[in-house]
């Protein structure tokens, strides 16, 4: 993958060619993964409903990431506006979207509108809460930013956690009261029965799972994970778009020298508070796909701590800020490689050493044991029974190392069609000796 | 001290700020809203105002507060509870907000790894703690880990006061050796990296350094102090020889009646007080003493111009990590002795609170951190004279929110006037 960046440098002006290079990569990079997927759960011998099960999970989480992460490209990337209160404008969309359209007769009550209008409402509120942020705090220095928005989304999640609210929020058990998922609405007669009559379309689906005996929840799952695909896809498009856009060039004019879009003429102030709003309606938006409804539907507030905030800008450094692309491949790479990889990776690794007849200890409890035995294998079956903290320790370690070695990330091609010139920092002494030259 | 004579001029600010525009005036008039409350609740004149509704504002505060009526009646000993509680989080506070002040100044950038390097000195001051006060006697593997119930082990400062000292000592010396090592690793290859890189690397840290203390301690919150014949002095019912000095600032004391609630303090956060105040003495009287100070200054405003004129800056900003982490693993250590509770992310969990101590004082000023410290620590404890029952869950979002409105009005902070060192 190192040498991708090289490739698009190269060519930066061929719009189509750039972006099949980039849809070539995305697909590549998917395949890759649902490969790597099916050979870990095929090898754990899974049951095929299971293996199905993992892929699919796998994808939704890499689509919903690639949502967040792209909202976040748009704040950080392009207009180098460092939010990290991500977690608390998804809690924004998540929160507004059931309350919009949760049973009215339902424990905490809602307002029973339709799923369409509630989505909708739950992007407006986390643009609403956005602009009540981003007004007062755009004119703040990125460091400050930072601190002011991850103040304010730890404030939005004790707010909904506060048992004041208990009756609106649900408190800190959640919003139990969830709306129905929108797929079940298409596939079943009566969508609050998973088994009831299937429609046309629901039992041309679940047809389809019959085969591998795959059960209608696993066919549900499926279906909606292929509805987020789409919208990612849309996302995508429109943020590409918006990118590729005057206004998208101011944005990026805006991250490299604010002055300098200042004294061209340019409302930074107007175009910073249009980005971040964009962002937050998008962060609203992947809350609502990833936490409202779906496979993962839970909306509680302890799902949206700080920490979802940073794996969401791991996801994006991994994939390199200010590249669309990067923020999909990102956003795959960090919920597949380096979230739900780990714990199968364990297991392989403990069904590999059963395979070659090496007993593992079992793990003991606590570190100071582990190393007083002396015994390798106990030191291995310790690793491999923590891996959920290892996999923390590692997203650490390779922050830091991003950071020293690759801060542009895997894609980080700042350059992207940013302007006729290119902008980016290694660039622009060139740029200005040419400039120099033709002027003198 | 800069403390005290803070006071006037603070007033003389707030005054200014009051006119500087609408959006200060309204925060000012709220202020003073909340201070006129404040009084007639200790006098307990809010029945004069509300007759029939005297309960009603007791369960709604805030509201309560809004729609008309003012006052109420609060006792005067848990009001100073508030107010020693506060006291003790908030030199916590201060104390751990020093060391972010001066790395956040002179190496320029929000270390988000601060909180967690509290917790490291927690742990490891604790470990060695218990290992002392129960050597021989108890398993030593579980007193490393912090497993042995705190009763078994006597981890407190009366029955096993070298323990606790050593743990102290010990909480100081590791988090310094983990920060210069962290330094080394991670900040110094990156040294002239931009604020947000920087930033971005001190999350990778945080997310390393608390999942190693969660490997090693386990993710399960404990007590680990027991307050087994832990002297303790209820200080409301022996007002005059224990009270003045820390609340007769707070509350004229005219206002005190003898008969008001209780105020229990015990010997740990007496400690807290004592070590923390002493630490920052020490600290003041080496920056006054030695060229430190000076230094620091100089590299705060430019690194380049620092080293030119011959200050070694590497050696200036490892003395920057051993005092600013030796403070907070101090901090940590003291955290815990006086609150009793301990997790891998209890450092995590103060972080931001640390923050807001730190933009209070003015980024770089060891002072204002000190301050701001307490006032945050004020802040999140008295704001429960209005928070009351449900409502007390709203503490810590208002001191954010204190936080987002000086970073909005005055993003040098408040006791901006006042120079570092």
């Amino acid at each position: 993958m190192s040498d991708d960046p090289v490739q698009t440098n190269d060519e930066p002006s061929l719009f189509t060619q750039v972006v099949r290079n980039d849809a070539f990569k995305v697909a590549v990079l998917l395949a890759g993964i649902w490969l790597l997927f099916y050979a870990l759960s095929a090898f754990l011998e899974y049951p095929t409903y299971g293996v199905v099960a993992t892929i699919r999970r796998v994808t939704f989480l890499s689509a919903v990431y690639a949502i967040a992460v792209l909202a976040l490209n748009i704040q950080w990337g392009y207009t180098g506006l460092f939010n990290i209160g991500v977690a608390g404008f998804m809690a924004v969309g998540a929160y507004t979207t059931v309350i919009l359209s949760a049973d009215p007769g339902g424990v905490p009550p809602g307002f029973g509108l339709p799923l369409p209008i509630g989505v909708l409402g739950g992007i407006l509120a986390a643009v609403v809460i956005g602009l009540v942020a981003a007004l007062p705090a755009l004119r703040l220095d990125a460091d400050y930013l930072a601190i002011v928005t991850v103040a304010f989304s730890e404030i939005i999640r004790l707010t909904l956690n506060s048992p004041v609210l208990i009756d609106i929020t649900g408190g800190a058990s959640g919003f139990d009261n969830l709306p129905t998922s929108p797929v079940q609405s298409i596939l079943l007669t009566d969508p609050g029965s998973i088994i009831s009559e299937p429609t046309a379309l629901g039992s041309f689906v679940f047809g389809l799972g019959e085969p591998l005996d795959l059960t209608r929840i696993v066919m549900i799952n499926i279906v909606y994970t292929l509805g987020v695909l789409v919208v990612l896809l849309l996302v995508y498009l429109v943020l590409e778009r918006a990118g590729k856009s005057p206004f998208g060039r101011v944005l990026k004019a805006i991250r490299e020298d604010e002055v300098a879009a200042q004294s061209l003429g340019k409302n930074t102030q107007s175009f910073k508070v249009r980005a971040f709003a964009l962002g937050c309606g998008l962060m609203g938006l992947a809350g609502i796909l990833w936490y409202a409804m779906g496979p993962r539907a839970s909306v509680v507030p302890a799902n949206f701590r700080p920490e979802l905030t940073f794996y969401i800008f791991i996801a994006l450094i991994l994939g390199g800020a200010g590249s669309n692309t990067g923020s999909i491949i990102g956003g795959a790479v960090f919920a597949s490689l380096l979230y739900e990889a780990p714990p199968l990776l364990s297991d392989v690794a403990v069904k590999l050493l059963a395979d070659y007849n090496v007993a593992l200890p079992s793990a003991p409890d606590n570190v100071v044991v582990t190393l007083s035995t002396g015994d390798p294998l106990a030191v291995v079956a310790f690793l491999l029974a923590n891996i959920d903290t290892l996999r923390f320790m590692f997203m650490g370690a390779l922050l830091v190392l991003l950071v020293q070695y690759k801060p542009d990330g895997i894609l980080g091609d700042r350059t992207e069609t940013a302007a006729a010139v290119p902008l980016s920092d290694d660039s622009r002494p060139t740029n200005a000796n040419a400039g120099g030259e033709t002027d003198e | 001290m800069g403390i005290e004579n803070k006071g006037q001029s603070t007033v003389e600010r707030g005054v200014a700020f009051a006119r500087s525009g609408p959006g200060g005036a309204l925060v000012a008039a709220f202020a003073a809203f909340l201070v006129v409350d404040l009084i007639l609740k200790l006098l307990g004149l809010g029945a004069s105002f509300s007759l029939a509704t005297v309960p009603v504002v007791r369960e709604l505060p805030v509201l309560g507060g809004l729609s008309g009526g003012i006052g109420g009646a609060i006792p005067v000993g848990q009001f100073s509870s508030y107010v020693w509680n506060g006291l003790v989080i908030g030199l916590v506070i201060g104390l751990a907000s020093i060391g972010l002040s001066l790395t956040y100044s002179i190496l320029n950038f929000a270390n988000f790894a601060h909180g967690d390097y509290l917790t490291t000195g927690a742990f490891s001051g604790w470990a060695v703690a218990y290992v002392i006060a129960g050597f021989g006697s108890l398993d030593l593997v579980n007193l490393v880990l912090l497993r042995t119930p705190p009763g078994d082990v006597g981890a407190n400062l009366w029955l096993s006061p070298l323990a606790v000292v050593l743990g102290l000592v010990v909480s100081i010396l590791a988090t310094l050796v983990f920060a210069l090592a962290i330094d080394r690793v991670v900040y110094r290859p990156i040294r002239d990296a931009d604020g947000i890189s920087l930033l971005i690397a001190s999350v990778g840290v945080a997310f390393a350094l608390r999942y190693l203390i969660s490997l090693v301690f386990g993710n399960s919150r404990r007590i680990v102090t027991s307050t087994e014949s832990l002297p303790s002095v209820n200080v409301v019912a022996a007002i005059p020889d224990l009270v003045p000095d820390a609340i007769i600032n707070v509350i004229p004391s005219v206002l005190v009646p003898s008969n008001a609630g209780s105020l229990i303090v015990n010997a740990h956060e007496v400690t807290l007080i004592v070590v923390a105040v002493l630490l920052m003495l020490g600290l003041h009287y080496l920056l006054q003493r030695t060229k430190l100070g000076k230094a620091m200054r100089a590299m705060a405003d430019n690194r380049d111009l620092a080293r030119v004129t011959g200050i070694p800056t590497e050696r200036v900003i490892n003395t920057t990590w051993i005092i600013g982490a030796g403070l907070t693993g101090a901090a940590g250590f003291l955290l815990v002795l006086s609150q009793g509770g301990l997790g891998f992310t209890t450092g995590w969990r103060l972080l931001l609170l640390i923050f807001a101590a730190v933009i209070m004082g003015g980024i770089g000023s060891i002072y204002g951190a000190i301050a701001g410290g307490l006032v945050i620590g004020l802040a999140s404890r008295v704001s429960l004279v209005w928070l009351q029952g449900d409502w007390s869950a709203f503490a810590r979002p208002t001191a954010f929110l204190l936080m987002i409105l000086i970073l909005l009005f005055r993003p040098s902070g408040i006791f901006s006037g006042v120079k570092t060192t």
